[in-house]
């Protein structure tokens, strides 16, 4: 599970702030969350090493596909999925798919699951209806296509129907959704349980999104999950503390995994300009308004985003500070806080103690722009300090100006 | 006059005796805020004493109504019991929520929400500052001294953003500022506000501020064209913040719009908003419009 960085939307444009509230699982451990829910799949399992991929090929002892675990669409394009007749050739398989690059994502794992004959291909969904504020269920049966293509060029055949969140789907809603779109008779009876199992997924394992696409008619009229996307909710940890679990920390950037050691709200960006600020919304902007700066010296941009919270207090400074300085990129750093719960005198006195604490370690120039609360006192604190790398500037513009200018030098 | 919130508010804390629910309970009743009450169930009976001030503690959101008049409540309670929290506020009719909690399950929103449906309540947030009318009456968390009253209506997904936005007009003022905040489901919108700040004879003009993600700040631009009169000022975050790797594309389906800066831009420009390019930018478009 990862938390989609950089992390801007994933699933449904959501986000807060820069901040992924929402994160999106691999195909295998989506298939693994469905099936422990009671949804129908094939055998299967993942696999790290081509002598894995060929020993779950053995045990399933069936013609298999071998699929590349990235968090992105168009796989089967770029050479992610095949499909091989006996273990050996999964063995052989697994080798040329592992290691591939995905999209700019590298491929760690591949899943093997029993190959299937298909006779139909359906599409079933739910998800948060953000604007609507509430659960939405899409189906349709015009399979074998991207959803969104359907939803442009055939939309009357994608039924959408809101669900009540405080009702949720029991059968008969499910077969509502299901005749909505018009499901074959002989399939219908399987697909309104398998509705009531995915709303289990959804509901019970707090997720945003869960689609599954294709949902296959087998030769022998057997319905079946064959691939399933799943998208869950961070906020809601609390309650599954299992989900921990499924976290990717293979794919994760080093300086954010050890900023979220450090509980920092922290994203790696490409630029130069290393950046702290308080608030989400804040902290965006500044990122914004050094990238307009930064047009005036070639092309200067925000080296990573990082939200310290409205404490603003000298440990959580020091360790922000700490984290962009030993990025290599960043040239300078631009500290813009806004005193308003917690003052700019406590904010100044915050950043001459993580200085000190730091010591030796800063050394590159910091640009400070503080405003808001008692922040004559603040500035008087910074000024009276006087250490060398640090310039006050009193306007955003401005400071976002001189930070640029300095990263550019 | 101000919207939501006024003089008159009496005003609860669901939470109170928390640590953050005590913090800022001091702090508004600082800025003069008439807090009538506290709510938890296990300390009912008791009251807690703030400088200058001793609230009592209730059982019940029903129970202070009945006895203090509250007509607001101000929500700190944790993102495992904040659900439970809402409804009880619904359910007891009171008029305005306001959920300051940051970190709710979207399940538990999404719920809250629906039960709401056909309520009295209006909700605030969750994962939100809460409102101030300067001078008035402050519920939640927004610093009070940074700005005074006058008239300018603020609403805005983020809350550092509207704090900077109140201090850079402190000298021309606000009638109220809303953090709405920029959780996926929240409460009371953008075109809520709108709304309200339209109808409210003492804005003048109207400051709002969005962020990427969803289409909120797109629909927005739809009502201000077809019903807002007064002028609006608009910002957006997050022209820089990487495009995401996107995965099931469900969600873009519905919500018909990438959701990003540019696209909210060019969409509230479109109706007839001017649109600033930074925080301070902004701030002197709105003091183009309203003389000062």
């Amino acid at each position: 599970m990862t938390p989609c960085t950089p992390p801007r939307r994933c699933g449904d444009p959501v986000s807060r702030g820069i901040r992924c509230l929402f994160v999106d699982l691999f195909e295998y451990q989506a298939r693994d969350l469905l099936a422990s829910h009671g949804v129908p799949v094939l055998p299967g399992g993942v696999a790290e090493t081509p002598e894995q991929a060929e020993a779950i090929a053995r045990e399933i002892a069936a013609p298999v596909v071998v699929k590349a675990q990235v968090k992105t669409g168009g796989r089967g394009k770029a050479g992610g999925v095949k499909l091989a007749a006996d273990a050996d050739e999964a063995r052989a398989r697994a080798q040329d798919i592992l290691g591939l690059d995905i999209k700019g994502h590298t491929t760690h794992r591949v899943m093997v699951a029993q190959a299937s004959d298909i006779a139909e291909e359906y599409y079933f969904s739910y998800l948060l209806d953000r604007a609507n504020r509430t659960f939405l269920a899409m189906a349709s049966v015009e399979g074998g296509m991207e959803i969104e293509e359907i939803a442009v060029s055939k939309p009357e055949a994608l039924a959408r129907i809101p669900v009540d969140a405080t009702v949720g789907v029991d059968s008969e809603k499910a077969a509502a959704i299901v005749d909505a779109a018009g499901f074959p008779a002989e399939v219908r009876d399987q697909v309104i349980a398998v509705a009531v199992q995915l709303w289990d997924v959804f509901s019970g394992e707090d997720a945003t999104l869960v689609e599954v696409n294709p949902l296959a008619k087998a030769p022998d009229g057997t319905v079946l999950a064959l691939d399933a996307k799943v998208t869950l909710d961070d906020n809601a940890r609390f309650r599954h503390p299992e989900h921990a679990a499924l976290e990717d920390t293979a794919s994760t950037d080093p300086l954010e995994a050890a900023a979220k050691e450090k509980d920092l709200n922290y994203v790696k960006l490409d630029g130069e300009v290393g950046v702290i600020g308080n608030g989400a919304g804040l902290v965006m902007s500044t990122l914004d308004v050094v990238a307009y700066a930064g047009e005036e010296f070639g092309g200067v941009r925000p080296a990573n985003f990082l939200d310290i919270g409205g404490g603003a207090s000298a440990e959580v400074m020091a360790n922000g500070l700490q984290i962009i300085l030993s990025d290599p990129a960043v040239k300078s750093v631009f500290v813009n806080v806004f005193g308003g719960i917690t003052a700019c005198d406590a904010v100044a006195n915050g950043i001459v103690a993580a200085l000190q604490l730091l010591g030796d370690a800063a050394t590159k120039p910091l640009v400070v722009r503080l405003d808001g609360n008692n922040v004559e006192e603040g500035r008087r604190i910074l000024a009276e300090a006087g250490h060398p790398l640090v310039t006050l500037v009193d306007t955003m513009d401005g400071a976002a100006r001189r930070a640029a200018e300095l990263a550019a030098a | 006059m101000s919207i939501f919130l006024n003089e008159n508010s009496k005003v609860i804390v669901q939470g109170m005796t928390g640590s953050e629910g005590r913090k800022h309970t001091q702090r508004m009743l600082a800025s003069g805020t008439a807090i009538v009450g506290g709510v938890n169930p296990r300390k009912a009976g008791q009251s807690v004493d703030f400088e200058g001030a001793s609230v009592p503690v209730f059982g019940g959101v029903a129970e202070a109504m009945k006895e203090t008049g509250a007509d607001v409540t101000v929500v700190f309670v944790p993102p495992a019991g904040a659900k439970d929290a809402v409804i009880e506020a619904v359910d007891a009719q009171i008029g305005l929520a306001v959920v300051i909690t940051e970190g709710i399950p979207v399940h538990d929103s999404t719920y809250s929400w629906a039960h709401a449906q056909g309520g009295s309540t209006r909700i605030i947030g969750p994962n939100c500052p809460g409102l101030i009318s300067p001078e008035r009456s402050n519920a939640g968390i927004i610093p009070a001294d940074i700005t005074k009253a006058g008239r300018i209506g603020l609403v805005s997904k983020s809350g550092t953003l509207t704090y900077q936005m109140m201090y850079e007009l402190r000298d021309i003022g606000f009638s109220t500022c809303v953090g709405i905040g920029g959780d996926p489901v929240i409460g009371t919108t953008h075109i809520d506000c709108l709304q309200a700040f339209q109808d409210d004879p003492e804005t003048e003009a109207i400051v709002m501020i969005g962020e990427i993600g969803g289409d909120a700040e797109e629909r927005a631009a739809d009502f201000i064209r077809a019903s807002v009169t007064k002028p609006v000022v608009g910002y957006v975050a997050g022209f820089t913040a990487p495009e995401g790797k996107t995965m099931g594309h469900a969600g873009a389906i519905v919500s018909g719009s990438a959701g990003t800066a540019q696209a909210k831009k060019e969409a509230l420009e479109a109706a007839g908003v001017r649109v600033g390019k930074t925080p301070s930018e902004t701030a002197r478009l709105m003091r183009d419009i309203v003389g000062a």
